[in-house]
This record gives structure tokens, C-alpha cells and sequence, in this order.
């Protein structure tokens, strides 16, 4: 048969030469070659100090996002759950109340908001189809493992962008 | 101080060769069998032959008594080995007897032996040294030694040829 | 006079038995670090500065773990095979000259535990007996691949020992001693055994790899046939003991082959730093200081070699092991014997003719 490519071998067994039956030449390039990785660049990240380079396009842990008051921008319109293509978002909308406008932005807003992180897959469509830029994906936070399930399911308290106490900005 | 020495091993070895004897569980018969080779290396060193004491646990615990802890864990040497072993009348009484007439050679042989006591003027204390030995062995005892090599020449010949793959063998 | 040396003598044992402990301790982390380091990893870091403390850690962690007896073991034998172990890997340091003697007033200290003219039979016999450690505690545990570890360790000492001791008879045909100590002096300055005996060199390296258990003849342990072979039963510390054991065991044969090939505490140009001293009690206090140096510094070299190794060979075949035993090294080691003898006779030919 024709070679289809340049890169077949002839594979025979060959009766060895005394330097290759003798193993000792053999051993002492295995030894060489490790020899050379002991002195190697190390290819470890030595993880809490430091951190692995990320892309600047990287999609980790949600967050809702306050407006300029500290009020929450979310609405509940549904749009974010109707995009995710895993079906990780749910929330319940509710009314919001007199009192209440330093709370949420607008009249309309999430009571609660989940996110299953176990079946997010970060693709970061719910960010693209909000229409008040409320839910974003952040570029320096993980979902960390957790010991039980139930933690995977991450409520507004955990989602919410904490208030900033200080208006340094 | 060699003295009270001298009785501590001897008192050390008798006491592991009965113990040899008298364990049931033959791992334990070996190990004590080693703890004897042991403390007769320590007689050894006492009559200041350390190359034999060296030799003999070289040679005997460090090669021959791992051979036989070797084959005895090949061996079941479960509870079960207290029931297959037949135990009747006639098996204690010849026992005892040839134990009898043993213990009777032994008394019979020891009887007359005189404890000869080394010359001293021609007694060297530094003959069990490693060179002493071996000039003693390579001149002296030149016909013998090299006799004894070639039957170890012989039992290598033969350990070859039992060990040898027979035609048509395939062990790999 | 007498009680000094004898108080002496007995710091100074306790000082190699410590330092023996001390390098088989660490022994653990260089293992595992050289492991890393090959592999482009960084290893233990985290206890300590550069992980320096991770033996101190691994051995309270051993010491706190369960102590675990199967109930079909015999509990005796099971305990007495990591004490075997570790007593005779212990005692196997005590013959060997980690340097020449030390003077200090009057009196002249020779650094070597016990200077018998049995120096190497002495180690010889000892580390024939490490064997029984494993074979007692791999029989009491009771388990097949234990037995099977055993029997493994059983008969690759037995066999890699005869190589072993032949390779070893050449040296002592140039050297015309048994004791250590004599072997080491002779070797002054450069004029190392390694030159004329390259051959039986290569045979006792390669034995000593098969005696002390260590990659590529690790069989009687290795994990993936055996599940850790005659140690698979055991846990806690005596779990540790037998680890440790091998530790020191490297660390000996490495002193073993440091003084009988490599010269011991000898370093080139130690006459000329010798003769540099005006005073001779402090030239020689000189050399001797720095010869112990040298002396461990062939140790560590010998002990990396060890390590270096194990990270890059795989493990043989039984049958393979066996084949390069018997079939390979044995007769090799017996034509050293009879090269360095004809090479003797030669030169007496030459230099008395």
C-alpha cells in the first residue's frame, strides 16, 4: 500500500548491539535527560500566593451588580434565565414597597435570585442578554468546591455586590 | 569480666538451642536458632577469633537460616500442623530411646576428655586473627583448602545443571 | 586515660547514630524534593522555610496515626520485624572511618566508632541480616502480597549479596585488609580504589541498589504489583520504622562505598595543606576537619545518586532480576577477581623484576 503520509516506520526487530544489550549507555542518557529537569524552570504555581495569568475575556463567579446609589439594578425581567442555555438561573420578582427606593432602582425586583453553580458552565450568555447591566461575570473570582450540594445553589446574599461603605470613588 | 561473660553466653545459648527445640512455632524455632548462632559468634570474639564469628553469622544467619525461613513460608504452618503430626505409643517410645542412647554417647564421649590448657609459652593469642588464619590456611593447610574448593566447584556444577532450562522449557 | 576514650567512644557513637538518624530523616524530604525537582515540580514547601520542617511533620503525623494489628497476624513476629529492621540498619555505621584522628593535647582521637580488623566482614554480616526484618514482618502479617514481598526481598539479598562479596574481594586484593580503616588510609590523596577497580565498582553499585530495595530492584515493595509488598499490613510508626530503615541503609552504603572506592575522608592536595601548617597538630586537626567534610559530601553525592536514579528507571522484571544476578554480575565479579590479580602479579613483575 502506498504510504499516505512520509512518517511510516519499518518496525523489525533487530538483534541489539552489545552497547544496547549492556543497558548502561541506555541508563546514563535517562539520567542526563532527568538530570536536565532537575535544573529546569519549575512548571508549579504555588496557588494562594500567586495566581495562574488569566485571560482578560475570563467569565468566573457571578455578581449582581449596584448602581451608583447602592441600589440593586436587577429587575427580575427573566431575561438572564431565558438565555442560559443550562437553565442554572430561577428568581421570583416582586414589588418593590414605599421606603424602599435606596434598596432597588427600579419598581420591580428580585426577591430571591439562584444561581446553581453546578450547572453553570460560565458561558457568560445571562450577561449578554441583560438589558440594566445587573448581572456580570466576574474576571478575578472562582466558584470554589464545596463539601455539600445545597452550597452550590448561590442566593442573593452571596451574589449581591456588597454596599460600599466609603465613597472613595 | 570475660568470665561472667563467658557464663552469660553460654547460659544465652543454651537457652536459645532449647528453645530451638521446644517452640511450636517453627518461625520461632529459626529465630531462635539465629539468636544461637549469635551468641556463639560472641564465644567466638571471646577467643578473640573475630574473622570465624564474622563468618558464621555471615554464612549461617545471613545466608543459610534465610533459606530455611525461605522454605518455611512456603509451608502452611497453620493450627493445623498439631493434628497431621501422628503421635502415638510407639513413635514416643523411640523417641525416647533414641534420645536415651543419644544422651548416653554424649556422657560416654565427654566422660574422659581432659580440659587441655594452652602452653603458654608457645601460646599465641592473635592466631584467630584474619591474617594469622589465612597464612595458616593458604600454607599449611594448602591441600585441603584448595579440596575443599573444588567440592564447592563440584556442588556449583551440579546446582548449574539442576537449575539448567531443559529443552523445550519455556518459563517467560 | 582509658575512662576518656571510653567516654569518648561512647559520645562519639552516640553522635554517628544521631547523625544517622538525622540523614535518614531528611532523607525523606530530599527524596521527595529531587522527586520534584525531576519532574518540574517544586515538592514540599509549606512546613517551614522551603518545606524544611516536612520530616518533623510526617513523623508526627506517623506517631498519631493508628496503630493497626490484622487479628490474624502473629502479633509478636509482626511487631519484632520493624525493630529487626531498624536496629540493624542502626548498627551497620559503627565500622566505618568518617575521618582520620583528631588531636587535642596529648591525646589523638581516631573518628571511628569501633576499629575492628573485620571492618567490611562486619558490615557484611550486618547487612545480610537486614533481610530478616522484612521476611518476619511480611510472613506475620498474614497476607499474601506481604508473603510475596517477602519471599521476593528473601532471595533478590541472597543473591545480589555473592555479587556483592565478590565484587568486594578484588578491593580487598589490593588493599590486603579487612578493616575499613586501613582500607581508607591507603587510599591518600587521589590514589582512590575507583581507578583500578572501575569494574567491581559498577558491580557493588548495582548490588548495593538490590540491597537496600531501592528503583529499579525495588520489587519486594513495589506498589503497583505488591500494594507495598512486605509493608502492606503495616501502619503508624512501624509503617515509619521500615521506611526509616531504608533510609539508613542508603545512607550506609553509601558511607560503604564513599570509603572503599572513593577514598574516604581523602581529598587531593591534603598532604601539601598538611605540610602548609607550620604547627603539625594543627595541620592535621586542619585536614582531618576538612576531610570529614569531604567524607559526607561523597555520602550526600553518593546518596542524590541514589535518588537520581530512582526517579528515572523503571522497575525490572523478576526474571530479569535474577537473570542479571546470577548470569550477569556473578561471573563479571569473578573475572574482576581474576583481572585485579593478574594485574598484582604484574606489577610486582615490573616494579620487583
Amino acid at each position: 500500500m502506498e504510504p499516505l503520509s512520509n512518517r511510516r516506520k519499518n518496525v523489525a526487530q533487530k538483534e541489539m548491539t552489545l552497547s544496547e544489550r549492556m543497558y548502561l549507555p541506555a541508563i546514563a542518557q535517562g539520567l542526563g535527560i532527568t538530570i536536565k529537569h532537575f535544573f529546569k524552570k519549575k512548571a508549579t504555581i504555588n496557588y494562594p500566593e500567586e495566581t495562574r495569568q488569566r485571560s482578560d475575556v475570563w467569565r468566573g463567579l457571578h455578581v449582581l451588580k449596584r448602581d451608583e446609589n447602592g441600589a440593586e439594578r436587577c429587575t427580575a425581567c427573566g431575561l438572564c434565565a431565558v438565555a442560559c442555555p443550562a437553565e442554572a438561573i430561577t428568581m421570583t420578582a416582586g414589588e418593590r414597597k414605599k421606603g424602599e427606593e435606596h434598596l432597588y432602582r427600579e419598581e420591580k425586583y428580585a426577591v430571591t435570585y439562584e444561581v446553581n453553580m453546578l450547572r453553570c458552565i460560565f458561558c457568560g450568555l445571562c450577561e449578554e442578554a441583560c438589558p440594566k447591566a445587573a448581572i456580570f461575570l466576574q474576571d478575578d473570582k472562582l466558584a470554589p468546591a464545596r463539601y455539600e450540594r445545597d452550597e452550590f445553589i448561590y442566593g442573593k446574599d452571596r451574589l449581591v455586590e456588597p454596599l460600599k461603605t466609603t465613597e472613595t470613588k | 569480666m570475660t568470665e561472667s561473660l563467658f557464663f552469660f553466653f553460654a547460659s544465652l545459648t543454651l537457652l536459645c538451642a532449647i528453645m530451638v527445640v521446644i517452640s511450636k512455632n517453627p518461625v520461632f524455632s529459626v529465630i531462635f536458632l539465629i539468636l544461637t548462632f549469635f551468641t556463639i559468634s560472641a564465644h567466638y570474639i571471646l577467643l578473640n577469633a573475630q574473622f570465624l564469628a564474622a563468618v558464621n553469622i555471615i554464612v549461617y544467619a545471613g545466608a543459610i537460616m534465610v533459606l530455611f525461613l525461605f522454605v518455611l513460608m512456603f509451608i502452611n504452618t497453620g493450627k493445623n500442623v498439631e493434628g497431621t503430626l501422628k503421635r502415638n505409643m510407639l513413635a514416643k517410645i523411640a523417641g525416647t530411646i533414641a534420645g536415651g542412647l543419644l544422651f548416653t554417647v554424649v556422657v560416654a564421649a565427654l566422660k574422659d576428655v581432659t580440659l587441655g590448657h594452652p602452653d603458654p609459652a608457645t601460646y599465641d593469642s592473635q592466631v584467630g586473627m584474619v591474617e594469622n588464619l589465612g597464612k595458616v590456611l593458604f600454607t599449611k593447610y594448602m591441600l585441603p583448602f584448595q579440596l575443599v574448593a573444588v567440592l564447592f566447584l563440584v556442588s556449583m556444577v551440579g546446582a548449574v545443571m539442576i537449575g539448567k532450562r531443559e529443552t523445550g522449557e519455556q518459563n517467560f | 586515660m582509658d575512662s576518656v576514650l571510653l567516654i569518648y567512644k561512647g559520645i562519639y557513637i552516640l553522635a554517628i547514630f544521631g547523625i544517622s538518624l538525622l540523614i535518614a530523616t531528611y532523607s525523606t524530604y530530599f527524596e521527595r524534593k529531587i522527586a520534584a525537582f525531576i519532574q518540574d515540580r517544586v515538592g514540599p514547601n509549606r512546613a517551614g522555610p522551603m518545606g524544611l520542617l516536612q520530616p518533623l511533620a510526617d513523623a508526627g503525623k506517623l506517631f498519631f496515626k493508628e496503630e493497626f494489628i490484622p487479628a490474624k497476624a502473629n502479633k509478636m513476629l509482626f511487631i519484632l520485624g520493624p525493630g529487626i529492621a531498624m536496629l540493624v540498619a542502626a548498627m551497620s555505621s559503627a565500622v566505618i572511618p568518617f575521618g582520620d584522628t583528631l588531636i587535642i593535647g596529648e591525646t589523638s582521637f581516631d573518628l571511628i566508632a569501633i576499629d575492628v580488623n573485620i571492618g567490611i566482614l562486619y558490615i557484611f554480616g550486618v547487612v545480610s541480616l537486614g533481610v530478616y526484618g522484612l521476611m518476619i514482618g511480611g510472613w506475620a502479617s498474614n497476607n499474601k502480597f506481604s508473603l510475596l514481598g517477602a519471599i521476593r526481598a528473601a532471595s533478590q539479598n541472597i543473591s545480589y549479596e555473592l555479587a556483592m562479596g565478590l565484587s568486594l574481594i578484588a578491593v580487598l586484593m589490593l588493599s590486603g585488609s579487612l578493616s575499613l580503616k586501613v582500607i581508607a588510609e591507603q587510599q591518600t590523596g587521589f590514589n582512590w580504589n575507583i581507578w583500578y577497580q572501575p569494574l567491581g565498582f559498577l558491580i557493588f553499585l548495582i548490588c548495593a541498589f538490590a540491597e537496600t530495595n531501592r528503583t529499579p530492584f525495588d520489587l519486594p515493595e513495589s506498589e503497583a504489583e505488591l500494594i507495598g509488598g512486605y509493608h502492606t499490613e503495616y501502619s503508624s510508626m512501624k509503617l515509619g520504622m521500615y521506611l526509616f530503615a531504608e533510609y539508613i541503609n542508603i545512607f550506609v552504603v553509601s558511607a560503604v562505598m564513599a570509603t572503599l572506592y572513593f577514598g574516604a575522608y581523602n581529598f587531593p592536595f591534603m598532604e601539601n595543606l598538611r605540610n602548609a601548617f607550620d604547627d603539625p597538630v594543627l595541620g592535621n586537626n586542619v585536614v582531618t576537619i576538612i576531610g570529614v567534610a569531604v567524607m559526607f559530601a561523597k555520602i550526600f553525592a553518593f546518596i542524590f545518586f541514589f535518588m537520581w536514579v530512582r526517579w528515572t528507571l523503571p522497575r525490572f522484571r523478576y526474571d530479569q532480576l535474577m537473570k542479571l544476578g546470577w548470569n550477569i554480575l556473578i561471573p563479571l565479579a569473578i573475572l574482576n577477581i581474576l583481572l585485579t590479580g593478574g594485574g598484582i602479579l604484574l606489577y610486582e613483575y615490573f616494579t620487583k623484576g
